[in-house]
């Protein structure tokens, strides 16, 4: 090439820089693992692997919080719940929306880059919403898991598709709902399906090819550990999904999983045993996924009890020992402290009204205290919590998360026979409300009346210490909420509701310190980032996703 | 910590599991030639609704926002055709997905929808719509907080739509007992401000910062709860039981039914 022109010089000149600035803005395994350090991106579902939710960035404070400005909103053009999860890496964010749609865009304005569409198969059955809660990164990949249980790769740069692999058989009703993980070269994901009979299992696949690398059922088959908890031919179809992302230590070479419930959802008498790794935390290895130790919430689960929480990961001095700790508010209405390493029984405690259980063994293990048929059982369906992201501040040392106060739920079970892909039930349930035929409290809303009232439950954000297992404080709302947790390393805590505020609150008091009418449903957590030097926060709110800024 | 302030509660036990469990009433089994499904066929919808349905919509079919099965309250089915369309299909926006449902089977749901989710079919008498409504506006006071079709005060519920929300289980609950039938977001509300205003009125609306209510004198009132000194709820409805015959209650059942908003 003869470079006798300015302009010739222009373009290579341009064509090097932006070449160097491509090479900065891979994301290796390497930044992905050290998340923490550069809270400018928010790099994972939960913005670090050991899913603390927690930004080191302090440029928002209590003191300023209050100036927050909207810098820029995006409008979702499909309508229900929006529980995506943003990724945000050197200024440009990868959202999905419903069902499968992945997006980049501008962090700082806004604008959309590219778009790329996935139409799942049409038999793809989801129990409880077209739902995708976001995608992973990994240097110039994107990946999405989709309603119809297949695994895309996308171009980080053009959103091109690069490869496409079947996860699992739409025609059994297993589907993805979940953002994928990524440890080293493998993406990981988990299938849905806890209400159609599937088998569960996490699979990995080589982030190149898609090659899949190791899959692990969370139902243990004949001749494996524990397939003795289950009885007959009930493990071929007892559910147990995994559709939230889990977490890595990489000390330990550990990622954690969350595991859903057995089915037939609320017949358990159909089902005797403790019908493992249903509603359990299972440690699977980071390169070969074998199972490495697990712990049970709720054996022989009859109240779809789905342990589908973020593992959340601490390295602190609890009870006067530095340990390796893992925090679970669960869905059970019991708060658990964990040894990591060895999934060992540290602490648990109620944080909501529980009459299903009069409590725990010293092993962690519940002493049940089923109620008679149509009474009540605390807490109710939906749980004391649920899958919403909580977030542990290391500056606090406390755990948050959303809590359904006061609600309840009258069981029904039933006989029910299993047949491939259709809905595996075994009863069902009511909303325990002050009224015959009030309106009771359903999955998400739409209404802008709240016409159930708190009577049937209400929000509590707790915060817990795990030292003690108890809260120190809670902020409470009117209507429940499926509002996950930020929180920041000025002691903010960002997060929302059905009711559609978005709130900031004091980290250390619960003092609430600026809200604003968002207008719709909050039913994902915050993130936050930064950009030029300007702090971001980023909430989405019913159909739109909002940024908030301090004033230039 | 609680930021809000605290509520004053007049609370009255909480109706337990015995409430929930009585039948609801067929509104739709009465003239409408339309609906002429065998109880078979309505028996035999209960175990496909529990089985295809009951997990988003609910045992009751009120878990949907907006939809209400078991009064068959929809968003935009009208027609049975309507129904099985739209269970055939699912709905656009991916709420609801499309369903592959036997002939026999698509027939049952309906029908058990149409039921109102009722497969005994234990009738409430229903009186005469005429002597109904003279009950409904002289002896029986009804008229005197309930406005139907732009006549009548504004403080209770306008009734103009009643015969399409309600069952004739529930009407009849709502003039026998009145408090067990209350709907929780019509109660009572006393209210009074940092400027010791003193606010009564139903509630409309309410969040964790605002309550929205109609006053005493029937004007539209958004509250900031941090604007209050006192914010008391009744579980008590302003009105007592009936004191009309059960003839004369099942007239005003009557009539109500005949109350289905704008024709």
């Amino acid at each position: 090439m003869k470079l006798n022109t300015g302009i010739d010089r222009f373009i290579v000149a341009a064509l090097f820089a932006m070449a160097a600035l491509h090479a900065s803005a891979q994301i290796p395994f390497e930044r992905i693992l050290n998340a923490q350090d550069e809270p400018e991106s928010w790099l994972t579902y939960n913005g670090s692997y050991n899913s603390q939710r927690y930004s080191r960035l302090d440029q928002l404070t209590p003191e300023n919080v209050s100036e927050l400005r909207l810098q820029w909103t995006l409008q979702n053009q499909v309508f229900g719940a929006w529980q995506s999860n943003p990724i945000v890496a050197d200024g440009i964010m990868y959202l999905t929306e419903r069902p499968n749609t992945v997006m980049a865009l501008d962090a700082i304005t806004g604008r959309v880059f590219w778009r790329y569409r996935h139409v799942p198969a049409e038999n793809a059955r989801i129990c409880c919403g077209a739902n995708n809660r976001g995608v992973a990164v990994l240097d110039d990949r994107v990946f999405m898991g989709t309603l119809d249980a297949r695994l895309i790769a996308l171009d980080r740069v053009s959103g091109s598709p690069l490869w496409e692999v079947e996860v699992g058989d739409v025609d059994r009703a297993y589907s993805i709902t979940m953002a994928p993980l990524v440890v080293k070269d493998q993406v990981i994901v988990g299938v849905g399906g806890g209400e159609y009979g599937i088998r569960g299992y996490v699979a990995a696949y080589d982030a190149a090819t898609g090659e899949e690398v190791w899959k692990t059922y969370t139902i243990p088959g004949p001749g494996e550990p524990n397939h003795g908890s289950w009885e007959g031919d009930d493990w071929e179809h007892g559910g147990a999904p995994v559709w939230i992302t889990g977490s890595y230590d990489p000390e330990l070479n550990l990622t954690y999983w969350g595991v859903g419930n057995p089915g037939p959802d609320w017949n358990a008498g159909q089902r005797p045993g403790d019908n493992l790794y249903s509603d359990s935390v299972i440690a699977l290895d980071g390169d070969t996924g074998e199972l490495k130790w697990y712990f049970q919430f709720t054996p022989n689960d009859a109240y779809d009890y789905d342990s589908v929480q973020v593992p959340v990961l601490a390295d602190i001095e609890w009870r006067g020992t530095p340990r390796k700790l893992m925090m679970w508010a669960n869905r059970n209405g019991y708060f658990y402290v964990l040894d990591r390493v060895t999934g060992e029984f540290l602490e648990g405690k109620p944080y909501v009204r529980v009459n299903w259980s009069s409590g725990l063994d010293e092993n962690g293990r519940p002493i049940p205290t089923p109620q008679p048929e149509g009474m009540p059982t605390f807490p109710g369906n939906q749980g004391g919590t649920n899958w919403y992201p909580p977030s542990f501040s290391p500056r606090t040392e406390l755990f948050y998360f959303s809590a359904w106060q006061d609600y309840a739920t009258i069981y029904r079970s039933e006989e029910v026979e299993y047949e491939p892909g259709r809905a595996f039930l075994g009863g069902g349930f009511t909303v325990l409300a002050p009224t015959q035929g009030a309106p009771t409290i359903g999955i998400g809303r739409t209404n802008p009346i709240n016409n159930w009232t708190n009577e049937v439950g209400f929000a509590s954000l707790k915060a817990m210490d795990p030292q003690t297992g108890e809260e120190v404080w809670s902020f409470d709302q009117f209507d429940v909420s499926d509002s996950g947790m930020l929180t920041t390393a000025s002691d903010l805590l960002f997060t929302g509701g059905r009711e559609g505020y978005f709130h900031a609150i004091d980290a250390r008091t619960g003092e609430l310190l600026w809200t604003i009418n968002l207008g719709g449903q909050i039913v994902m957590a915050p993130v936050t980032y930064s950009v030029d030097g300007v702090q971001y926060v980023s909430v989405i709110s019913g159909h739109a996703l909002s940024t908030f800024a301090l004033p230039n | 910590m609680k930021t809000l302030l605290s509520k004053i509660r007049v609370r009255m036990p909480l109706l337990f599991a015995a409430s929930f469990l009585l039948p609801l009433q067929p509104l739709w089994a009465q003239e409408d030639s339309d609906h002429q499904y065998t109880s078979e066929a309505v028996e035999a919808g209960l175990q496909v609704y529990t089985r295809e349905c009951a997990l988003c919509h609910g045992p009751q079919g009120d878990l949907v926002d907006g939809i209400n099965l078991s009064i068959n309250q929809f968003r935009t089915v009208q027609s049975d055709m309507d129904m099985r369309q739209l269970v055939t299909d699912g709905t656009a926006d991916g709420r609801m997905p499309a369903f592959n449902l036997r002939a026999d089977e698509m027939s049952g749901v309906i029908a058990y929808i149409r039921a109102g989710f009722d497969t005994e079919g234990v009738a409430v008498v229903i009186g005469d719509p005429v002597r109904g409504k003279a009950l409904f506006e002289g002896k029986g006071q009804c008229a005197d907080c309930h406005r139907v079709a732009g006549v009548g005060p504004r403080t209770a519920p306008d009734l103009s739509n009643i015969g399409v929300t309600r069952t004739p289980a529930v009407l009849q609950r709502n003039l026998l007992d009145p408090a067990a039938a209350l709907m929780p977001i019509n109660r009572p509300v006393r209210l009074v401000t940092r400027n010791e205003e003193t606010i009564v009125g139903r509630r409309l609306n309410e969040d964790t910062y605002t309550v929205q209510l109609i006053d005493s004198e029937e004007r539209l009132r958004s509250i900031r709860k941090s604007d209050l000194i006192s914010y008391e709820i009744s579980d008590s409805p302003s009105k007592q039981a009936t004191t009309l015959s059960s003839n004369e209650v099942a007239d005003v059942v009557g009539y109500l039914l005949t109350l289905r908003g704008l024709q």
